[in-house]
């Protein structure tokens, strides 16, 4: 048992720690090469506990779904060693298996122990999204994949340096098995240079501090996450909270799927039991279960945000979660198509808690990371890829109306210019502007999603993994629902739209053809009749509702 | 005074601060009056009239404050703007970002509201080329219906208009025609760099400062007419460097950091002369502290700021990292129970507890009275007769020591430790995060709170030394005073590197750094000499992030000399410098041009502060007064600080006491007089 650690030293600690991981995060923003990395953020990084796996220390920017996972991908790095055995002082795992802790293959996870003395004091570790690792269609979004071995190449965890020696023969296989391998091998080289400066700055704390302070300091920040995330627990009600919502299609078949949440608030502990979730899908929108956890956890920390990033905030809860399901899905159900599961998830959350306590409720967001690639040749002959992930918006709540055009909860990446892009690529935006119409109502309404126009000025490909067709983003206390998500193309004056409403796979454009995506908006807060006369006489002035 | 005087004008919140240079006499005269929020120029021509008649002053240098609050409080002026048909939305679409990682409540509201914003048919492509000619009739008409829906000023922003601002010139021209004042411009002319919503938002919130800014300026100059001055008049701007009322009023954009960056201006230069090229100045103020880095005497600049969600502004400035702790960041205990300071602020109205005007939390400041370190019954700027010790404990004792369990000095002392710690991070943020050892660096606190913890944070960080200014209440007016005069231009260009026509490329430098040349001759101040510099934004094709590659050319009679061997091996080696690896076989792209022309100011001699001859140590000692450190009390040293001699060397504990700052020197510290007056703080031998 470590000793008790006094509170000033507690504080001073806990930023200390949290500006370590932080470091970490911006050595890899700037020396990543992939943009989805160096301006989209995808990454993260932190402490980990060195028999469980659990998150100790995390930064403040990490990708709030990888904040989540990390502690799965250290547990399968801990139950990897124990099997195999061998863990020595300068290791490094790397792996992308999305059923062993990872996400979705296209990111990958470096694990490295922390050594004092001897023995294993922590984990530190590292996630970046890669930008292209084999699989069916370059950047892995494959709306038509069955299985994992058309999404890429999955690696489970490996050794990829033995006590401070690089093993070639990884790189090697990897170099083999990108459209991008240089990209990728950048990548690397930016997480390995953010492990070395984390452990680094760590090491330096410990001789500073002390292991056994900074030890207790571990278990002190999890006890108060703990306590905090019970406190808030204990201001709900008890009860029974259910809340479902579905997803348009796998990509394959044209059928709903449902997402379902039995919430069960009971003194200051939950239950989240999600059994009456829908089986497994044949495309690509499963999910494994640490991913679902994950998911859950960035849900929770947009609601209760006081409560810090490490893993005492789980103890109070308990997940139920069908193995085999599309929440549990198991190798080799494809998961590419991941961010838009989970983005229901962390809704129907929102719509449960929201049951349990109006006055804390957020509708829902527009809950669509609409993946478009379009693709051709130049004129002279050079090939082309664009691939973008589009806003939306946010739900109406107690405070504020939504956000208009924002990211997705999951995410805090923001979107390049449009004057980049055409730059970039033989492509002409047409409109880019905000989607009148496309919030729900309330006293608070729903941010307003976007419309984007784009024509191609030469032949191109188009694909598009999106959601939100069917069944629009929610609203909640009485709040009404926003738009649709709504996709079409328009060629020789014919307008065309997705057999699969939401998914298309490798459609051809000609040069001079336009597509048309329009986002949700998010969901109202508050029954509209209550809204502010002032707010709705100038929502219809600026022209957010026709 | 002579004409040959210089005044430097400071107006911070709360005070005005001048420093007032007589190049004849070599003499230096500083003043305090208050502030008068609202009306700022009555306080900046009483200030002026603390040296006798503005007549016979000879140049005014002002650091301003009425932009950043007119950003900050959003009271800028009704704007309209005139786009693109399609993109009347980039304002309001920002980057598709959110106010918090975590939290998904807030919004946000553009400063030009929705039905301010026309679209006209006009289309530029990225290369440059014109699909679609300017409609000017539409132009016109949009124009008109702005200003009968009340526009005051007007910003023109087209897509892609930094690749071939034709459309957006031919535009402008057809504006000019008919709006009734000089509030418009277009991005092209405000910011010719690509990516539409920075350069959107750019242009757009110098419309909005336009007519503020404008204002202001125009009481200034008529309060100074009126007094009979003819001297110069020049702003500070953000990048640190001078410019001409005639150019605030044009791009009042660029004084967004006007006041703060002059303080770094000054810190940086005493630091320099008194030994120290590598400094991190620190500003505490009431809510805020503020740390910039200096190296090699040099200050860092930005590329942009953003000084609220989703109002970016892009224009070079001295690079400042603000975190939420400053003397009246409020103390508390939270529901796991944590110690925290800050970013709650109770500001300087209600304040600390210890000014008892109503606010019963403790402060940083309350923690700083209870502990010893400041003197209750002699308050720094004077607005206070004395401070309220008991309430200041009891608000500690209630708030920090009762839920924490712990005794209330103790408690004081946690709540100064916490402060201490976020401070440190905040250096440890523009430092160690940046890759420079802080063990060569020394801290420069100014303003009025940055001394009383500057020795901790030596300790803190591992620095150096600290310095402290002789005056560091006035260090943001005598940067006015010495500051350099400044032109930036940046210029899109988008270029390949591989077969370079280094003779356009040539012409353009040449071009950028003849219109920065004649803005900063014309300023009228003295200079030594006038420096161009260039800079390009360069990345390997592929990448979205640039890095700056400093070029090593500057405008001779014969162009820049500019060659792709140059560009490359610049390149090549800023590249190197930021990610150690380099990308052979990758073609590489120049973006954007940036030209700066500086005009190197004379220089001033930082000796004319020194202390006067005839001081002693024990002349300038007020006795003993018990201060708490490290869990005990202390019979503590006071020093009037002003009083002490060049060379005298004081140990720690001690307190130095000045009008406008307190230095605290911790136990295991010393303090020495330099040359110039500032007092070193080192560890003890």
């Amino acid at each position: 048992m470590p000793p008790k650690i006094d509170p000033v030293t507690l504080a001073i600690l806990k930023g200390r720690l949290e500006q370590i991981a932080d470091e970490m995060d911006a050595t890899l923003y700037r020396s990543a090469f992939n943009p989805i990395i160096a301006e989209a953020r995808d990454a993260c990084h932190g402490l980990y506990d060195a028999t469980t796996g659990a998150t100790l220390v995390q930064g403040a920017n990490g990708l709030p779904i990888f904040v989540g996972a990390m502690a799965f991908a250290v547990k399968a790095v801990i139950e990897k060693v124990a099997v195999d055995g061998g863990l020595a002082e300068g290791d490094t795992f790397l792996f992308n298996d999305p059923y062993e802790g990872g996400t979705h293959l296209n990111d990958f996870r470096l694990v490295r122990p922390i050594f004092r003395n001897g023995a294993l004091f922590c984990w530190i570790a590292s996630v970046g999204h890669w930008l292209d690792i084999g699989g069916n269609v370059p950047g892995g979004y494959n709306p038509k994949a069955t299985e994992s071995f058309q999404e890429g190449v999955r690696i489970p965890p490996v050794k990829l340096i033995a006590a401070g020696k690089m093993n070639q023969d990884i790189l090697d296989i990897l170099a083999a098995n990108s459209r991008v391998p240089t990209s990728n091998w950048g990548d690397l080289n930016g997480q390995l240079n953010a492990l070395d400066l984390g452990e680094r700055r760590f090491k330096a704390l410990l001789d500073e501090y002390g292991d056994a302070t900074v030890a207790a300091a571990f278990v002190a920040f999890s006890d108060r996450a703990e306590a905090l995330m019970r406190a808030a627990l204990r201001a709900l009600p008890d009860g029974v909270y259910r809340f479902e919502d579905v997803l348009d299609n796998d990509g394959i078949t044209d059928d709903l799927l449902t997402i379902a949440l039995d919430l069960t608030i009971e003194g200051d502990s939950a239950t989240l039991d999600f059994s009456r979730s829908s089986a497994a899908a044949q495309g690509p929108i499963n999910i494994s279960y640490s991913t679902a956890i994950a998911a859950c956890y960035v849900a929770l920390k947009h609601v209760f945000t006081g409560v810090p990033a490490n893993a005492g905030c789980l103890r109070p809860i308990r997940f139920v979660v069908t193995d085999g399901s599309l929440l549990g899905a198991r190798a080799p159900r494809p998961v590419a198509g991941y961010t838009e599961t989970i983005l229901r998830l962390i809704g129907v959350i929102f719509g449960a808690l929201a049951a349990a306590d109006p006055a804390r409720a957020t509708a829902a967001p527009f809950g669509t990371i609409n993946a478009l690639s379009l693709s051709g040749y130049r004129n002279d002959g050079s090939r082309w890829v664009m691939f973008s992930f589009f806003g939306g918006g946010l739900g109406g709540n107690p405070e504020t109306d939504g956000l208009s055009h924002a990211n997705n909860p999951i995410s805090t990446a923001t979107i390049p210019p449009i004057e980049i892009l055409e730059a970039a690529y033989p492509v002409l935006f047409t409109q880019w502007a905000l989607r009148p119409n496309s919030a729900g109502t309330g006293q608070h309404r729903g941010g307003l999603g976007a419309v984007y126009e784009i024509e191609t000025l030469t032949d191109a490909r188009m694909s598009l993994l999106g959601e939100r067709g069917k069944v629009a983003p929610f609203g909640v206390a009485g709040g009404q629902a926003a738009a649709l998500n709504r996709f079409t193309w328009t060629e020789q004056g014919q307008t065309h739209s997705p057999p699969m409403v939401s998914k298309i796979t490798d459609v051809a454009l000609s040069a001079g053809g336009r597509l048309r995506l329009e986002t949700p908006g998010g969901g109202g807060w508050g029954d509209a009749a209550a809204r502010d006369p002032v707010a709705s006489a100038r929502d219809q002035r600026l022209g957010y509702v026709a | 005074m002579s004409g040959a005087s210089i005044v430097g004008v400071d107006v911070g919140g709360t005070f005005t601060d001048l420093f007032c240079f007589d190049a004849d006499s070599l003499s230096f005269r500083i003043a305090k009056v208050p502030s008068n929020r609202g009306d700022e120029a009555v306080g900046f021509l009483d200030g002026l009239r603390q040296f006798g008649a503005i007549a016979d002053l000879g140049a005014i240098v002002h650091g301003t404050t009425v932009g950043t609050n007119a950003l900050l409080e959003r009271k800028g002026a009704k704007v309209g703007l005139i786009t693109t048909t399609g993109f009347r939305d980039v304002l309001e679409m920002r980057r598709r970002d959110r106010p918090h990682t975590w939290g998904l409540w807030g919004d946000f509201i553009p400063v030009v509201d929705r039905d301010m914003r026309l679209e006209v048919p006009e289309r530029t492509l990225a290369d440059g080329s014109i699909r679609t000619v300017v409609d000017l009739d539409a132009v016109r008409d949009a124009a008109r219906t702005l200003l009968a829906n009340g526009a005051q000023a007007l910003a023109i922003v087209f897509i892609n208009a930094y690749a071939n601002s034709a459309n957006e010139r031919a535009a402008l021209a057809a504006v000019a025609e008919l709006w009734p004042t000089p509030h418009f411009a277009c991005s092209s002319q405000i910011l010719p760099e690509i990516r539409e919503f920075e350069r959107t938002s750019t242009t757009a919130l110098n419309a909005y400062l336009q007519p503020v800014v404008g204002d202001y300026i125009g009481k200034l100059d008529d309060g100074l007419r009126d007094d009979g001055f003819t001297g110069r008049f020049h702003i500070v701007q953000s990048n640190g460097g001078v410019m001409s009322t005639g150019m605030a009023r044009r791009l009042p954009v660029r004084t967004a950091l006007s006041g703060p960056a002059a303080g770094v201006i000054a810190a940086a230069a005493i630091a320099r002369e008194a030994g120290f090229p590598d400094v991190i100045t620190g500003d505490l103020g009431g809510t805020s502290f503020d740390v910039s880095l200096v190296v090699g005497g040099a200050t860092a600049l930005a590329a942009q700021t953003v000084i609220d969600f989703g109002l970016v502004v892009r224009t070079p400035m001295i690079e400042i990292a603000t975190i939420g702790a400053g003397g009246g960041s409020i103390a508390s205990v939270d529901a796991g129970q944590l110690l925290q300071v800050g970013p709650e602020s109770a500001g300087s109205r209600p304040g600390p507890a210890c000014y008892g005007q109503g606010n019963p939390r403790p402060t940083l400041t309350d923690a700083n009275v209870v502990l010893g370190r400041i003197n209750a019954e002699r308050p720094i700027g004077g607005k206070l007769a004395r401070l309220d010790v008991e309430a200041a404990r009891q608000a500690i004792a209630t708030h920090v020591a009762a839920p924490l369990g712990i005794e209330v000095m103790a408690a004081a002392e946690a709540i100064v430790r916490v402060a201490n710690a976020r401070m440190a991070g905040a250096i440890r943020l523009v430092s160690i995060e940046r890759g420079h050892d802080p063990t060569r660096f020394a801290a420069v606190p100014f303003g009025g709170g940055g001394a009383l913890h500057a020795g901790a944070l030596l300790r803190e960080v591992g620095l150096k030394a600290a310095l402290v200014p002789r005056y560091p209440g006035v260090t943001s007016a005598l940067g006015c005073v010495i500051a350099d005069i400044r032109h930036d231009q940046v210029q899109t260009v988008n270029l390949n590197l591989d077969g370079l026509d280094a003779a356009a490329l040539d012409a353009r430098m040449v071009d950028e750094a003849r219109t920065a040349l004649e803005i900063v001759q014309s300023a009228g101040l003295q200079v030594d000499r006038i420096d161009v510099i260039f800079e390009l934004d360069m990345h390997y094709v592929g990448q979205t992030h640039t890095v700056s590659v400093h070029l090593p050319v500057t405008l001779g009679d014969g162009g820049t000399g500019v060659t792709e061997a140059i560009v490359r091996a610049a390149f090549e080696a800023a590249y190197q410098t930021s990610f150690s690896r380099l990308l052979p076989g990758v073609p590489a792209r120049i973006v954007t041009l940036r030209t700066a022309a500086i005009g190197r100011r004379p220089r001033f001699d930082l000796a004319l502060l020194a202390p006067q001859a005839g001081c002693t140590v024990a002349a300038a000692a007020r006795g003993h007064r018990p201060v708490w450190f490290d869990g005990a009390w202390h019979e503590t040293a006071i020093y009037a600080r002003l009083e002490l001699p060049v060379g005298a060397e004081i140990a720690g504990p001690a307190i130095l006491e000045q009008p406008d700052a307190t230095t605290v020197v911790e136990p295991g510290l010393s303090a020495r007089v330099d040359r110039l007056g500032n007092i070193i703080i080192e560890r003890q031998a």
